[in-house]
């Protein structure tokens, strides 16, 4: 079939692209006028002078990170050893790892709080400790769905048989396996579940704000009601983040085990040894 | 197994606690009380304010991302655009939250960009008109950032798997544009398309922190009513908030589950 230019899928291209476009425009354009009768960086320096900000931002990445961390210990020995040598386990591991999809944020934590109460057998909501922990616990099940998904695809990808097999003959033990070869070569495939993970849960709201935690959702929601430019600073700059985050994560998707994202200068070409 | 264990302690557990806590009464005796209660008339207004919301922005978003879908694959678009919407898209179907709202007050917001211009060059006053951003529609204005790339990038596959073989067969036998697309595309779309409206509802039934951050508390959906809950027990009786919760689970699971089955159905075609 031909493909010919055609007025009416041009229209609807074009009302799409506007519609996508204007509200970044828009903010960005907002964003400018803190200063009365100038356009000026204002908003974005007033924003950056926030101690406030920064201890939010600060505490949000600690936590995503803790997450990812806690991620990927959890998920990729399991990916392995259910392709391995539990392909029964699989439905039912796969099935939970969707679980968070069904689930709404608020109401797990809602179930959380109530089940680790402070009269319950592990009573996590009576420290500061506790509650930290929980905040993590709660990201890691967010982003338990792509976590899975990234590893497992990951895994699909290299032989993990002959791998295994390879390294049980010269001797290596299990754990060994896990963390020095099959952890290497889905390294791409991790770290791209990881910039997803950290995109989902960098301005998390519903968790952060029940756990009465000062991280950077329920910070960005007070700005709202208390600044009028501040916030379209702040929607310019979660843009653009979320921008490379994604960008990270599809280059990581892509990449084939061993490949590396940038090849420095003085690192030698071919195969490492 | 590390993996069963935590997802058993910090998913399983927590939600089971609350699906027995919802047919519980606050003596702890079995009761259909709870559920009865998700009658009363504060809570159903709120679940049928955002039933109404999820499959006004849905069907909002179904059409106008199946439109686009097509316009960008069988339109003749050039590749350049469909590829750059398509990055795009990846990008916007992850922008919910917070920062989505932020930049929608300075669209449509009082004194939003669009609005001062509709008045400015069109005379035009959204706002005096009965529009606010705010609102039923001005959530829906707002939602559809998210649910319009959702679903050009979740149907792109269906609309992709139409074999130009079925189109030059039906041509060759001497249908029309729209007897091919009644007899032909239609029925092989129809799955998908049910499917990823479901999807799109649920996406938009679990939404709250751009709810929050638009409309404070005021706009009682049912994530927000069951955020006050928590917060402060404003229903008065917590066994109540686990029939609340487990409403919104429930309305949750038959969709996504829904989407599943139809998803694999469609599936039959792309082979």
């Amino acid at each position: 079939m031909k493909r010919r230019f055609r007025i009416g899928p041009a229209l609807i291209t074009l009302a799409a692209a506007l519609y996508f476009f204007v509200p970044l425009y828009a903010a960005f354009q907002f964003s400018l006028q803190m200063k009365r009768g100038e356009l000026s960086f204002a908003a974005y320096g007033s924003v950056f002078q926030d101690g406030v900000f920064l201890n939010a931002l600060t505490f949000s990445i600690i936590a995503s990170a803790a997450a990812i961390g806690v991620g990927a210990l959890l998920v990729v020995p399991t990916a392995y050893w259910v392709r391995l040598r539990l392909p029964k386990l699989r439905a039912v591991v796969e099935f939970v790892s969707l679980l968070p999809l069904i689930i709404p944020s608020v109401v797990l934590v809602f179930g959380q709080i109530r089940m680790f109460g402070s009269s319950s057998f592990l009573p996590l909501t009576t420290s500061d400790w506790g509650i930290n922990s929980l905040l993590v616990i709660g990201y890691v099940v967010l982003s338990l769905p792509y976590m899975f998904r990234a590893v497992d695809n990951g895994m699909a990808a290299i032989d993990i048989a002959t791998l295994t097999e390879a390294a049980e003959s010269l001797g290596a033990s299990r754990g060994r396996i896990i963390f020095s070869i099959i952890f290497p070569n889905i390294r791409a495939a991790v770290v791209s579940g990881a910039f997803l993970t950290f995109s989902i849960c960098l301005g998390e709201f519903a968790i952060a704000s029940l756990l009465n935690r000062s991280a950077f959702g329920p910070y960005m929601v007070q700005l709202g009601q208390d600044r009028a430019y501040e916030p379209a600073a702040l929607a310019i700059m979660s843009f653009g983040l979320t921008w490379v985050l994604m960008g990270f994560m599809q280059a990581f998707a892509n990449m084939k085990p061993g490949q590396r994202l940038f090849r420095l200068p003085f690192q030698q070409k071919g195969p490492r040894p | 197994m590390p993996y069963l264990s935590f997802t058993f302690i910090f998913l399983i557990a927590p939600v089971s606690y609350l699906v027995i806590g919802a047919f519980q009464s606050p003596e702890g005796n079995f009761t259909f009380e709870n559920m009865a209660g998700l009658a009363n008339p504060q809570i159903a207004a709120s679940y049928w304010l955002s039933i109404r919301l999820s499959l006004a922005s849905a069907l909002i978003g179904t059409v106008t991302g199946l439109l686009l879908a097509h316009a960008l694959i069988l339109g003749g678009m050039p590749v350049w655009i469909r590829r750059a919407l398509t990055t795009f898209a990846g990008v916007a179907s992850n922008f919910a939250g917070v920062p989505l709202a932020f930049a929608f007050i300075a669209t449509l917001g009082r004194l939003g960009l669009v609005t001062v211009a509709l008045k400015d060059v069109g005379g035009l006053n959204i706002y005096g008109a009965g529009f606010s951003l705010f609102s039923f529609w001005g959530l829906a204005i707002t939602y559809l950032y998210f649910q319009m790339p959702l679903m050009l990038l979740v149907i792109t596959p269906a609309i992709e798997g139409l074999k130009a073989e079925w189109r030059e067969a039906a041509e060759s036998l001497g249908a029309s544009d729209s007897q091919y697309w009644r007899m032909v595309g239609a029925p092989v779309l129809a799955p998908s398309v049910l499917g990823c409206f479901l999807l799109l509802f649920a996406n938009a039934f679990g939404t709250l922190a751009t709810v929050i951050a638009l409309t404070g508390s005021n706009f009682s959906v049912v994530p927000i009513l069951l955020f006050q809950q928590i917060r402060g027990n404003v229903l008065y009786n917590p066994n109540l908030g686990y029939a609340l919760a487990l409403g919104m689970i429930l309305i949750m699971s038959v969709s996504n589950v829904i989407y599943l089955v139809l998803r694999q159905r469609a599936e039959r075609w792309q082979k």
